[in-house]
């Protein structure tokens, strides 16, 4: 089990050190460059001058020297200053970080516990209304344009009713925790509702699929009540499935957190990502990818790690499992 | 036993499949909307272009269905040509995923051993990432830097191949995994032993013998991608960063609407609805397709 934990870890760090090489590349091919921006701050640089400061910060050198510079800061600690926000880039990161993880945090218990729930009775009621029914919002759930829903929801609640902020974060401008609490309720809803269709639908899979299974059929057999047998018996198998789809999700989920940071102009990663990319912030862009795929990357070693746990069945024998 | 006969029951399962059906109809609807849309822009006399600052806002009239835009535009006819753009980008991006998806998946699954382990390997990788915030850095990338020219890069038509060329990338990994399982199936089969006792490579028996025999999930993995492409180039133009006004998408018609939003809401409504109808009946006609070409594989 260890040799295989280990394995995997290995296999994130390599996808991780290509990501951070690519990402990086990617960067260079960005429209600008540095010295670019200095030029449009001051117009008296002349061409001679660029050519110069392009040689002192090394922007002349073939890719991947400079990437083997950066890399070598980077391991070091040293991130480089973000420009736009004139602070070094790990001091913008952080609070970011924390917001999004409460962010994703509240939607990912809300969506879960709505979906399973609902996967589950459809689940034990196929074919039923009350299947028929929830099977066609799932589908909705996850057909619908994520950033569309979050207009819907402005629309709804701040322009319709006006009760709910249309977007930014209110611990900002100093209230208290339910001030803050207001603002984070259409975000919140917004990336819940769009991700309960889809673990709904896990659910119900997961769930269909065990029930179908011969140790169910004797427990029925045996006269038990069917709750008795749902929750009892096929519940804690038919999560095994679901504990690791959510856990994969990781990187969709964040993709959601983007779309939702932007619309509501809430202050996290993904906003923060999206606002660097835009406006050249190349230092920022770059560490905040990199933590963005660590983070995912992460998530999906946590679910291969959860599956073994949960899992006795699985042999660790195959090396290749 | 002909083709035909194999097909029947298949056709039959498939129109039994009353949500599939309508999800058919309701896309061949929306698909002719969109290709008629130079005829109702002529029947409207309203051209897709024309500004006009004196008709902003316009309510719902007989010369404009669906009222007027920010601009003065008629709302109803840059729906119909963003659908043309939308649908095109979805399907051509939906068809490039599958083709490389295929090839992905069948080399892995029939040839196996350590081409299928690496092969894998980087599918996993790639579903792994942060998928949407890399696809703004491609979206962002100047194509002059890579060697285009600076007219090609500049020219309108630009913004439509890159973003079916990024959603394709996000696209493929979905069939390379159907496929693939499916090829690891076929591998063992008699038909393809005994064309491997007969002396074809690899190659051969890949495309006469096996690649006809994985249409289903082909079939079914790219309709279900279709709907996740609209999906995705949709949130790409909403940000500003697929393709670029004043070619009009579903997703860059919402663009504009999030500002406008206190000032005329229905404007974010109509562009929203017909995305959402468009996945949604992708993603029902391949649930349905599924059922219909595969019913083991759903016994429900």
């Amino acid at each position: 089990m260890i040799r295989y934990l280990s394995a995997r870890l290995f296999q994130s760090l390599v996808v991780l050190g290509v990501m951070s090489f690519v990402i990086y590349g990617l960067m260079g091919l960005m429209p600008g460059d540095p010295v670019d921006l200095m030029i449009s701050a001051d117009p008296d640089v002349s061409a001679v001058d660029a050519a110069r400061l392009r040689a002192l910060y090394g922007l002349d050198r073939p890719v991947a020297e400079r990437y083997g510079n950066w890399l070598k800061a980077a391991l070091s600690g040293d991130l480089g200053y973000s420009r736009a926000h004139a602070r070094p880039v790990l001091d913008v990161l952080w609070p970011a970080l924390g917001n999004t993880a409460r962010l994703l945090g509240a939607a990912l218990i809300l969506s879960l516990a709505v979906g399973l729930p609902a996967g589950i009775v459809a689940a034990t009621r196929p074919h039923s209304k009350i299947d028929y029914t929830i099977n066609l919002m799932a589908f909705a759930g996850v057909s619908v344009p994520p950033f569309w829903l979050a207009l819907l929801l402005i629309i709804v609640f701040a322009v319709v009713l006006g009760v709910l902020p249309a977007g930014g974060m209110g611990a900002l401008a100093g209230g208290g925790f339910w001030e803050g609490a207001r603002f984070a309720v259409l975000p919140v809803a917004s990336l819940t509702l769009a991700s309960i269709g889809g673990h709904t639908r896990y659910a119900r899979a997961a769930m269909i699929e065990t029930l179908r299974q011969d140790f169910v059929r004797t427990a029925r057999a045996k006269g038990l009540r069917p709750t008795r047998v749902v929750i009892g018996h096929a519940l804690r198998n038919a999560m095994i499935p679901v504990v690791t789809i959510v856990a994969l999700e990781f990187g969709y989920l964040f993709s959601g957190a983007l779309i939702t940071e932007t619309v509501f102009a809430f202050p996290g990663m993904g906003k923060l990502i999206f606002d660097a990319i835009m406006g050249n912030d190349f230092n920022l862009a770059l560490t905040a990818l990199l933590f963005a795929t660590a983070l995912t990357l992460l998530g999906n070693f946590l679910a291969d790690a959860a599956y073994l746990w949960l899992d006795p069945r699985i042999s660790f024998r195959s090396a290749d499992a | 036993m002909s083709a035909h006969a194999l097909l029947r029951p298949a056709i039959e399962r498939f129109v039994r499949h009353r949500l599939a059906m309508g999800s058919a109809a309701m896309l061949g609807l929306v698909a002719l909307a969109a290709a008629a849309a130079p005829l109702v822009e002529h029947a409207l006399g309203a051209s897709a272009a024309a500004v006009d600052l004196f008709d902003r806002f316009a309510p719902a009239s007989p010369a404009h269905p669906l009222g007027t835009d920010e601009l003065g535009r008629d709302v109803l006819v840059r729906l119909l040509y963003g659908g043309r753009v939308s649908l095109f980008v979805g399907l051509t991006a939906a068809l490039a995923a599958a083709c490389a998806g295929t090839v992905v998946g069948l080399v892995a699954g029939y040839l196996g051993g350590r081409i299928d382990a690496l092969l894998m390997r980087i599918t996993d990788s790639v579903i792994a990432l942060p998928l949407l915030p890399l696809l703004i850095v491609l979206a962002a990338i100047d194509l002059e830097k890579l060697g285009f020219s600076p007219h090609a890069a500049a020219s309108e038509n630009a913004s439509l191949y890159r973003i079916v060329v990024i959603v394709a990338l996000a696209g493929w990994t979905t069939v390379a995994r159907l496929v693939r399982a499916s090829a690891l199936a076929l591998r063992r089969r008699p038909f393809v032993l005994a064309a491997q006792a007969q002396g074809a490579g690899p190659a051969r028996i890949m495309m006469v013998h096996v690649l006809p025999n994985l249409a289903t999930p082909i079939i079914v993995a790219t309709t279900l991608a279709a709907g996740q492409i609209i999906l995705l180039e949709s949130v790409l133009s909403f940000l500003g960063l697929g393709i670029q006004p004043p070619i009009p998408s579903w997703g860059n018609l919402l663009t504009n609407a999030q500002e406008l939003i206190w000032s005329s809401p229905a404007l974010a409504f109509y562009p929203g609805i017909m995305i959402f109808a468009t996945v949604i009946a992708f993603n029902f006609l391949g649930d349905g397709l599924q059922e219909a070409l595969d019913p083991r594989a759903q016994r429900r």
